[in-house]
């Protein structure tokens, strides 16, 4: 059953997350690379919602909605973003690293392809623990062009490991339209080449996403070994906040906009008499609130002390 | 034939009989590699044979060519708490899977404030001397040790072997274990290990004491740092031989000791000699005892060009006994 106030509410808190992040940065008061998953709300909302706390999500550099969807909490998420001490990772990982296990989100890698390997290797755990837990593995359309991608595909469906392979497909490898970069229509038409299944949805349906999905896991929990999920949607700005992004056409940019997945999914709520207006306005402030407590928290949190820069290399800490 | 009473062993032995012992004693132990199932033969080199039938396929797992995919599913796998053992068929193959072992493994614990931690080994093979050429026989451990948060070990004898290999499986951080071709088989056979017994990370062994000039070297130059020390000896100058076991972390407590006492050093290694361990050995030599010395760090390494095919080739290439000695001998001269 989909939970649409679920989606909804995590949809609005990404956008409020990312909306407030962005304006820490523009408006000077923290400086860092911030890759905006704006676009890709609906994605990450529908991949969990039929995710348990013990699934594990491995995800990309941008990667602020899966972090928030998977359930990573928001004061210590953005305290981490902007480099303070009560970070998930200490202020060591910054946003292109944030890890927090203790909601399952193991890996976010600042390298395109490299998670695929990795989201493997839980689901191997997995399969040989028998705990019946389901790796998802984030990643962008570019990312199905490095070698990683296609080394991790055949050994997925080759164990037929219990993994889901989302790739979200925002049509830009950084600066280079998809077309140009990727040689295949679509992504999941490189699953047959490895045996497994491969479906494209509309990105910026969460509904459809999370009915995808929620077959994909099923499937993978089962036994029945990987799924490669396309997400179609649209980057909604660009490379990083602040960045040029001229070399996106004006007009697709447009469109991309007038389709925003975050007010259509809330206006079709509406529309379709699912959620009240009240609802929606409580899920709103709900959302807006959550981040603002998150921020002061993080912006009355000490920075990363650099004493500690030796802590961490190794087990037992580091040889000077 | 006499007997001993040790029983001898070869590296392959001692190699396969650490990996057979970790995989009994801890479920949690798992092997992936390119043909290292009985079906594929127990590895090209057969170190891992008869692994897969005490222990099953599904822990003794048999992958395609895919050292990316290898190296990926051993960190996925570690950060789930798992103790893999990645098998590298060569250390050049390392190469192909440098993002998964460089930008991952050893940096997961760090980047993660201290959650993830990576008790990953990898074991791999190279050396020149074979007629393997450029591609197959390359030292490349400072690569490696050039990395915070990786461990690399080399060990050069068999009972070594044994128990720094079991010492890298138990450990919570990735450990880079390579093994030497050269040292496989029956010439380099050794005392055989003490079963379960650990050698600890981190920490040197003193093959030969002496006070004249201490001789650091790992892995298969440490038979021939042992030569070259039994024959000055024999002329009555003290070499104090340092086997490194671990060349990241390395033990600078015990080199810096010995050299403090003997006011000479040499460091040998097979791998090219420009940027390789032996001038970070040197250079930290230099800055904790330059006062006390009595000669120039002596570095031993081989030829900076790839690995030549031609046998007169690769030798002229290779680091070499005589090389070390001649070293041995400027340090002593100046």
């Amino acid at each position: 059953m989909t939970d649409h106030l679920r989606l909804y509410e995590i949809m609005a808190t990404i956008r409020a997350a990312d909306d407030k992040l962005a304006s820490i940065v523009m408006s000077g008061q923290a400086m860092l690379m911030l890759y905006s998953p704006r676009g890709h709300e609906a994605i990450a909302a529908g991949v969990t919602h039929d995710l348990t706390p013990d699934d594990y999500v491995v995800t990309t550099y941008r990667g602020l909605h899966d972090h928030i969807a998977k359930g990573v909490p928001l004061p210590e998420l953005f305290a981490e973003i902007l480099g303070r001490a009560t970070g998930t990772c200490k202020g060591k990982g910054g946003s292109m690293h944030i890890t927090h296990p203790a909601s399952g989100l193991m890996v976010t890698t600042g390298i395109v392809g490299g998670g695929l390997p990795v989201a493997n290797g839980l689901a191997l755990a997995s399969a040989l623990r028998g705990d019946g837990r389901v790796t998802v593995c984030s990643f962008g359309d570019g990312a199905s062009n490095i070698g990683a991608f296609h080394e991790a595909l055949n050994l997925a469906s080759l164990w037929s490991l219990p993994v889901v392979f989302v790739c979200q497909n925002n049509g830009y490898a950084e600066h280079t339209a998809y077309a140009k970069g990727t040689a295949v229509e679509r992504i999941a038409d490189r699953a047959p080449a490895y045996r497994m299944r491969g479906v494209t949805i509309d990105g910026r349906d969460p509904v459809a996403v999370q009915e995808a999905a929620s077959e994909a896991i099923a499937a993978a929990r089962s036994g029945l070994g990987p799924t490669l999920l396309e997400a179609l949607t649209w980057r909604l700005g660009g490379h990083y906040v602040g960045a040029d992004f001229s070399y996106m056409a004006a007009e697709e940019m447009e469109a991309a906009r007038a389709a925003d997945p975050v007010p259509a999914y809330r206006a079709r709520l509406l529309a379709e008499g699912r959620l009240s207006e009240e609802d929606l306005a409580a899920a709103d402030k709900r959302a807006g609130d959550a981040v603002e407590v998150a921020m002061e928290f993080a912006l009355a949190s000490p920075f990363a002390d650099p004493d500690e820069i030796l802590v961490d290399v190794y087990a037992a800490g580091a040889p000077g | 034939m006499t007997t001993t009473e040790t029983p001898m062993m070869t590296l392959v032995e001692a190699t396969r009989l650490a990996l057979d012992d970790a995989l009994a004693a801890d479920p949690s132990v798992l092997l992936l590699g390119e043909d290292i199932a009985d079906d594929e033969g127990g590895g090209v080199l057969h170190v891992t044979k008869g692994l897969s039938a005490r222990h099953g396929t599904g822990r003794v797992r048999s992958t395609p060519i895919s050292e990316q995919a290898i190296m990926g599913a051993a960190v996925g796998a570690a950060i789930a708490g798992m103790r893999p053992v990645a098998e590298i068929m060569l250390m050049n193959f390392v190469a192909v899977c440098m993002d998964q072992l460089f930008n991952h493994a050893a940096k997961l614990r760090f980047m993660s404030g201290g959650q993830t931690a990576v008790p990953l080994t990898v074991r791999t093979v190279t050396g020149a001397g074979a007629g393997f050429g450029a591609q197959h026989s390359d030292m490349l451990e400072a690569w490696l040790a050039h990395a915070p948060g990786l461990k690399v070990v080399i060990p050069s004898s068999p009972a070594d072997a044994y128990g720094l290999l079991s010492s890298c499986i138990s450990d919570d951080d990735p450990c880079v274990f390579v093994e030497h071709t050269l040292l496989y088989y029956g010439g380099a056979a050794g005392p055989a290990p003490e079963r379960g017994s650990r050698i600890p990370l981190g920490q040197a062994n003193v093959v030969r004491t002496g006070g004249d000039v201490t001789l650091i070297a790992y892995g298969k130059p440490v038979i021939e740092a042992v030569g070259v020390a039994d024959t000055l000896g024999r002329e009555g100058i003290g070499v104090e031989v340092i086997d490194l076991r671990t060349v990241s972390p390395w033990d600078e407590t015990t080199v810096l000791e010995s050299v403090a006492r003997t006011r000479r050093a040499v460091i040998a290694h097979e791998a090219v000699r420009r940027f390789g361990v032996g001038a970070e050995i040197a250079a930290r030599i230099h800055e904790e005892l330059h006062d006390t010395l009595a000669a120039p760090v002596g570095r031993v390494g081989s030829a900076f060009c790839p690995v030549p095919f031609a046998m007169p080739m690769e030798y002229r290439y290779l680091y070499s006994a005589e090389a070390i000695e001649a070293a041995v001998r400027a340090t002593l001269r100046a």
